[in-house]
């Protein structure tokens, strides 16, 4: 059987190339790995290598031929026991070689009708159902309730659900023997014990990678991070490995962890220690962001997050690990990830936060209230995906909107919902939207500039009013 | 049948010692060495295959060919038992060929076609099976050495017995990660085989450029890992250390480095062209260490095996081979509606 020798492409982008130098003459025989020729491209000199045994038969394109089109037939090799003289006359038919390459002529054409396809600007992947009823108040008005902070709230959800399912277990620094770096752990060590709650050496690229692995093979890690900062050591595996692996495999490896710390700015800790990540995470599709703010939400939503069969990137806040709120007393409390809440309604003015940023924009709405603006709250919960309905149903009523946050302002998760409310919400508006973010800075250590570096009541006050035309 | 090598031109002296093999090689009954034979003999083939067809432009990308390395995922395979765990970078195409894993599967997932293992989302470098137990296929250097102690790490958590068969390669070596893994694997006693595909080069730059510590069975030493050096090209050699390898993860003693010092001959990847060593290098080790020639030899000479049996598996490989590539190029495009796919589960209610 006498086969083709194509033009072979050498790199994604190589269309076609010079013939530089046959290394085999007509009649030689070849055997497997003998160097046939070389061809240069721009950008090397390669060599062409024999597959099959054979004799080469006929040389298709000579010595110093340019411009040589990949795919072109450069020579034909006869093979055992085959007439030399037919194969060269062209009467062997190449086999599963010369077969191909008509598709693979045929293979892009069809890649460009397919890319053609999806011409409609295709809904992102999110889970949020479409037209659903605003979440103003998740639970009856009887619900007993109980008042407890943040942290104790984070680690009732964590111990429920290590409970509940044996597959959960927590790692990560200090988490142990310590009690955790921020007590959020405290009492796991003595009611799990060692092999359930694992305390790692300071080494978050290492045991970042470790807990994808075990998500990998069907446990339920919860990786601590002591703090969002020290995960920049190991954000290539929550991106690259945790993220995208579900997609990569073509559905077949999904990555069940929660990547759990706090977030954003503590107090005086300086610029390293201070950064704000709700917007790179949150960039990442494959990936869900919570980043809660009342204690019932925190334990609600961490108990979905550790259910979650996808990553999760739970983002806690230092100064609101030691805030009481209200929660309510019922025996599994699990929040649906991808749903924002109006935490206070109003119809002049909606005020989008999430976290921290909460604060300002509570206090920023009660300032308002007695000057006679009523502003709605709406606190996002959840990042990604983000819950754009609960936005547009608000600024459809209120037409002004103003978004807090204590990160960076350039494409920063103001920036986002703004292009959302301009998409989907244009003709509703009254005003720009404005966004209330922290500087553009790194954060500062003196307690004046750190301050000023991060977003104030009184800049939302005056965010608001602006778009009020007040 | 043409492939594109990399070639090169200038690279005058090698600074690759000579490879040597090993004093006491242990024997391959008759059926162990058909065994290796064939499963060599479908990697080999199969890549040049992929060579073939990157040629024609139906691969897409970046291609890395296992061509030279057979006997280390082979004779390592040999050791292992349904369970056990592989992990490997982006040269990964062997390693599921030798998980058993369907070359056709593999052969469209190259060519980007829905019949592949990723439906065509994953490419080259990032093919799965939890079916086969082989948990990819990572792109960026030495992440899968982290994510192969975190099998092992669940391994041990479940206490099931099995194995994390953890490849990288003498560039990833390097990597900052690798060490924090060795350091919780040892300290956790993981039962984990770090697997060191020495193959001379991490793309352009040699060993002996890139490494103060050139004998990487000792990178585990400061944290008590046993480590030793493998012929990598010898198939006997690399089950025989394997053996130990397993015994001894198995028995919860922690992990275990094989240094297996191997040698890819083509280039990095398809646009390599491996300007960076001798020729002579080149063909020395395909001449006197070719992994699959030395089998082939010993079954006609050792085993007695005739020309015209090995000559049948020939043949029967490269059907399966051919009927891989007629599938990957005749398989449609994975569905436009397939972007929007597998990017999150759906949770449960």
């Amino acid at each position: 059987m006498a086969t083709d020798i194509l033009m072979p492409a050498l790199s994604p982008t190589m269309e076609e190339g010079k013939l530089a130098k046959w290394l085999k003459k007509e009649g030689d025989a070849v055997k497997s790995g003998d160097i046939l020729a070389e061809i240069e491209t721009d950008k090397a000199t390669m060599e062409v290598e024999a597959i099959d045994e054979g004799v080469l038969a006929k040389i298709l394109v000579p010595d110093g031929t340019e411009n040589v089109a990949v795919n072109t037939p450069i020579a034909i090799i006869a093979g055992e026991g085959e007439d030399v003289s037919e194969a060269a006359a062209g009467g062997g038919k190449p086999k599963s070689n010369g077969q191909a390459a008509p598709d693979a002529e045929k293979a892009p054409v069809e890649a460009k009708s397919s890319e053609d396809a999806p011409k409609v600007p295709a809904a992102p992947a999110t889970v949020t159902s479409k037209a659903a009823e605003p979440v103003v108040d998740e639970f009856p008005a009887d619900t007993p309730m109980v008042t407890m902070t943040v942290r104790e709230a984070l680690r009732d959800a964590m111990v429920e659900e290590m409970r509940r399912d044996e597959n959960v277990f927590v790692m990560g620094e200090e988490v142990a023997e310590y009690q955790g770096a921020y007590k959020i752990t405290q009492g796991l060590l003595q009611e799990f014990g060692a092999r359930r709650v694992v305390d790692t050496p300071i080494t978050e690229h290492g045991f970042a990678g470790i807990a994808v692995g075990a998500a990998f093979s069907g446990l339920r890690p919860i990786c601590e991070f002591m703090t969002f900062n020290f995960a920049m050591q190991a954000i290539d595996h929550i991106i690259n490995s945790a993220a995208k692996t579900l997609y990569m495999s073509g559905g077949q490896l999904g990555c069940p962890i929660v990547f759990r710390g706090p977030n954003g700015a503590a107090a005086r800790v300086g610029a390293q220690h201070s950064h704000d990540y709700s917007a790179w995470y949150s960039n990442v599709p494959g990936l869900k962001v919570v980043a809660p703010y009342t204690a019932a939400d925190f334990k609600g939503l961490l108990k979905a997050a550790i259910r979650d069969p996808n990553p999760v990137v739970f983002l806690e806040n230092e100064i609101l690990y030691g805030q009481s709120f209200p929660v309510p007393q019922i025996d599994d409390l699990v929040l649906p990830i991808g749903k924002a809440k109006i935490h206070r309604p109003g119809k002049d003015v909606t005020l989008v936060s999430f976290s921290i940023g909460m604060t300002y924009a509570l206090k920023a709405a009660q300032a308002l209230a007695e000057e006679g603006i009523e502003a709605e709250v709406i606190d996002l919960r959840t990042l990604r995906p983000m819950d754009s309905d609960t936005i547009v149903e608000s600024v459809k009523k209120t037409g002004r909107c103003v978004t807090v946050e204590e990160g960076f302002p350039q494409s920063g998760i103001g920036a986002e919902i703004v292009a959302r409310l301009m998409a989907d919400a244009f003709d509703y508006l009254d005003a720009p939207v404005l966004r209330v973010t922290g500087k553009d800075v790194p954060m500062p250590y003196a307690a004046n500039l750190e301050k000023l570096a991060l977003p104030s009541v009184a800049e939302v006050i005056e965010a608001a009013k602006a778009v009020c035309y007040k | 049948m043409a492939a594109a090598r990399n070639a090169r031109k200038a690279a005058s002296k090698s600074d690759a010692p000579e490879h040597k093999p090993a004093p006491n090689i242990p024997q391959f009954t008759k059926d162990e060495d058909l065994h290796a034979y064939r499963e060599m003999l479908l990697i080999r083939r199969f890549e040049e295959k992929a060579g073939q067809l990157y040629g024609m432009g139906l691969i897409g990308g970046f291609c890395h060919l296992y061509i030279g390395q057979e006997a280390v995922v082979v004779g390592l395979q040999m050791a292992s038992t349904d369970g056990d765990q592989v992990i490997t970078g982006y040269r990964d195409h062997g390693h599921m060929l030798a998980c058993g894993m369907d070359a056709k599967g593999v052969m469209a997932e190259l060519t980007g076609r829905q019949g592949g293992y990723s439906r065509g989302k994953g490419g080259s470098m990032h093919m799965f099976s939890r079916e086969k137990q082989f948990f990819g296929g990572h792109g960026i250097v030495g992440a899968q050495v982290s994510l192969g102690t975190g099998l092992a790490f669940a391994d041990a958590y479940k206490k099931n017995g099995n194995v994390s068969f953890t490849y990288f390669g003498d560039g990833a070596a390097n990597q900052g990660q690798v060490y924090e893994s060795f350091n919780m694997a040892a300290l956790w006693k993981l039962p984990v085989i770090y697997v060191i595909e020495n193959n001379r080069y991490a793309m352009g730059t040699s060993v002996a450029r890139a490494s103060a510590q050139t004998d990487f069975s000792k990178r585990g030493l400061s944290f008590g890992i046993p480590g030793e050096q493998v012929d990598g090209m010898d198939v006997r050699t690399v089950r025989e250390a394997a053996v130990r390898a397993v015994e001894h993860a198995r028995a919860a003693k922690g992990p275990y480095i094989l240094e297996m010092q191997t040698y890819r001959y083509r280039g990095h990847s398809m646009s390599d062209p491996a300007k960076y060593r001798s020729k002579d290098e080149v063909s020395k080790m395909r001449d006197e260490h070719d992994p699959i020639e030395m089998v082939r030899k010993r079954l006609i000479e050792a085993h007695g095996v005739a020309e015209a049996d090995l000559k049948a598996t020939d043949a029967e490989i490269r059907e399966i081979v051919n009927e891989s590539a007629d599938f990957a190029t005749n398989d449609p495009e994975p569905d436009p509606k397939e972007l929007w796919t597998d990017i999150l589960l759906e949770a449960r209610a």
